[in-house]
């Protein structure tokens, strides 16, 4: 005990000499120090996403301290040159684009987890899932290689042709850029992408609740599909949700596919037809060249900061909801 | 009513199984795309050589370089992630750690997860510059091994805490310490679990461009320094697809499907080695 305690008051682990003496300790006190150098791991792992959050927010610094937020937030004007950093057009493209991908994906993959939760037999299941999971693991510069070759020319020529004809009369769908490459395009890239983690976690919830609920529906008459909406997607909606916010976050921080396939102009789209120019392609195509302007490295860390705080709320939200539902 | 009803169950049974189809088809899509494009533009040279003079112009040359930068990168992160993630885990998992200690970890490990790769790449960039370093392997690995630990770690969990208590119990009651315990009975029993784990965050590693794009830089070269910058595949896509010129972008397609092989044949050799490396485990 005397010994521990002296091993204890002796701070210097990683002294040289310590760590010769570590092989011949004995295994009392290699336990202990064991013990030790995890719990320091863990907690400085930790306590990364602080000091990120910390490290962005003093290389940003310069900009809050010149610039007034709100015109920061919700300028419009982006002249590096000039020294006006608006990132308006930024957030409104990355709000664009993660928008519509969450339009295609959260019906489509409600509508699959759905499926395979309460329809399937467990042969189908086991089949699909895995598949699903291969979707997740996809590196995103091959789904944007796949947005360049198959959806861009989709949407040149075969969506916008018909959405001239049938749908001309709304805004939402004019346009003045014939290439293709814009909002939908991001859009239906992303939405791809978030299709396996909505997928799996609501698929996950749903299946969490209590079969009881659903007996106790079909015994009263209630179809399989009034018992799923009425009984099961209400009890499973937090969760859902829940569900739905990553997918959110994730198409909000993803940077290559969307920049390969958005068009990267400088403005506010206004259809979704529109080139747009999101946060995260901001800081991957101007990083490299961010030195040579004043303030300018300060706007970007400022976007990444942004981009981490939004993702951070986004998480946290959902994780919080999952955590509650493992629980009880 | 009851023909409402009926009406209502098929429709939305349909919906669904058109969803699903959908879901699976963009796979095939993808995949398909990729294979289509990319297989008529792959060949040994691509495989074996680095590029030559005018490789971007469309003469000779492979990108050898980007696929041994990639493992070379992806490895070595993994390899820093596992001697950070497996003490991690087993601490969160075997030792009593205070109730509000672990729900901390593991919140801000889950955030870490969800933090995007560009964001990783530009707080790595601006340590880096902070620190006077270049653009290198050294760099790359660190941020990479950052990426990779949430989810090396929650794989990792996840595999311990399938150990049956008993097991545990009868190594401490012949007297073996929780470290003893821990590195010679756990990583035996879990090691299909933690073999799944690594091999995930590799995949996940080796197909991120966002955050190698500043630390890693890019080079024709070998990798033959910790200190030089690397090539990477995902870069290796993006830089070719850049180029206007048709030849190269189809070398770009090439590399994207050595990419996918690599990243899908890692992630179906970790679900076939779940059942093997069973040999020490104890039912």
């Amino acid at each position: 005990m005397n010994e521990k305690s002296k091993f204890l008051k002796n701070r210097e682990i990683l002294s040289p000499h310590r760590v010769k003496s570590f092989f011949k300790l004995s295994r009392d006190r290699k336990d202990l120090a064991a013990h030790k150098t995890m719990r320091a791991l863990a907690i400085s792992a930790s306590f990364l996403v602080p000091v990120f959050i910390l490290v962005l927010y003093l290389r940003a610094r310069p900009i809050l301290a010149t610039h007034n937020i709100s015109t920061l937030l919700f300028s419009t004007t982006w002249r590096p040159n000039q020294g006006s950093f608006g990132f308006f057009p930024f957030i409104m493209g990355t709000l664009w684009v993660t928008m519509v991908a969450m339009i295609i994906s959260v019906p489509l993959s409600l509508l699959t987890a759905i499926y395979l939760a309460e329809y399937t037999r467990p042969k189908i299941r086991a089949f699909v899932m895995p598949l699903i999971d291969l979707l997740a693991g996809i590196p995103s510069v091959v789904y944007g290689i796949w947005g360049v070759l198959t959806v861009v020319p989709f949407i040149q020529k075969v969506v916008m042709p018909s959405a001239d004809r049938w749908l001309g009369f709304s805004p939402l769908f004019q346009t003045s850029n014939p290439t293709g490459y814009g909002v939908l395009a991001g859009g239906i890239v992303l939405a791809v992408m978030v299709f396996p983690i909505i997928i799996a976690v609501s698929e996950e919830v749903i299946r969490t609740v209590p079969l009881g609920l659903r007996e106790a529906s079909w015994s009263v008459g209630a179809s399989r599909w009034q018992t799923i909406r009425r009984i099961v997607l209400r009890r499973a909606f937090p969760g859902v949700l829940a569900a739905v916010m990553l997918g959110f976050s994730r198409a909000f921080g993803e940077t290559m596919a969307v920049l390969m396939v958005v068009g990267n102009v400088v403005q506010i789209p206004h259809s979704i037809f529109d080139a747009a120019y999101p946060l995260t392609a901001l800081i991957a195509n101007n990083y490299g060249e961010m030195m040579s302007i004043p303030l300018y490295d300060a706007a970007l860390l400022g976007a990444a900061l942004i981009l981490l705080l939004v993702v951070l709320t986004f998480n946290i939200g959902p994780r919080l909801v999952l955590a509650r539902i493992s629980y009880s | 009513m009851l023909i409402k009803q009926r009406l209502e169950e098929s429709f939305f049974k349909i919906l669904m199984v058109i969803s699903t189809f959908f879901v699976l088809g963009s796979l095939l899509l993808i995949l398909g795309t990729v294979l289509w494009r990319g297989l008529p533009a792959l060949d040994l040279a691509m495989l074996t050589q680095t590029p030559q003079g005018g490789y971007y112009l469309g003469k000779e040359g492979g990108i050898l370089n980007a696929i041994l930068g990639s493992l070379c990168l992806a490895g070595g992160a993994t390899i820093v992630a596992v001697i950070l993630s497996l003490p991690i885990a087993f601490y969160l998992q075997l030792y009593s750690v205070p109730h509000f200690t672990k729900d901390w970890i593991r919140l801000s490990l889950d955030i870490l997860w969800g933090t995007p790769s560009i964001v990783y790449g530009a707080i790595g960039f601006t340590l880096m510059i902070y620190l006077g370093m270049r653009a290198s392997l050294l760099g790359g690995i660190i941020v990479l091994s950052l990426l990779e630990l949430p989810i090396m770690v929650r794989g990792m969990e996840e595999a311990v805490s399938m150990v049956p208590k008993a097991l545990l119990e009868s190594s401490y009651s012949l007297g073996a310490t929780r470290f003893e315990t821990a590195f010679k009975v756990v990583v035996r029993q879990t090691l299909p679990g933690l073999v799944t784990a690594i091999l995930l965050a590799f995949g996940r590693g080796i197909g991120d461009a966002a955050s190698v794009l500043f630390t890693a830089g890019y080079t024709d070269n070998l990798p033959t320094s910790l200190l030089r910058p690397v090539a990477s595949l995902p870069l290796a896509v993006f830089f070719q697809l850049g180029t206007p010129f048709p030849a190269v972008q189809d070398r770009a397609y090439a590399a994207a499907l050595v990419l996918i092989v690599l990243v899908l044949g890692l992630s179906i050799t970790s679900r076939l080695l779940s059942s093997r490396f069973t040999k020490n485990i104890i039912r």
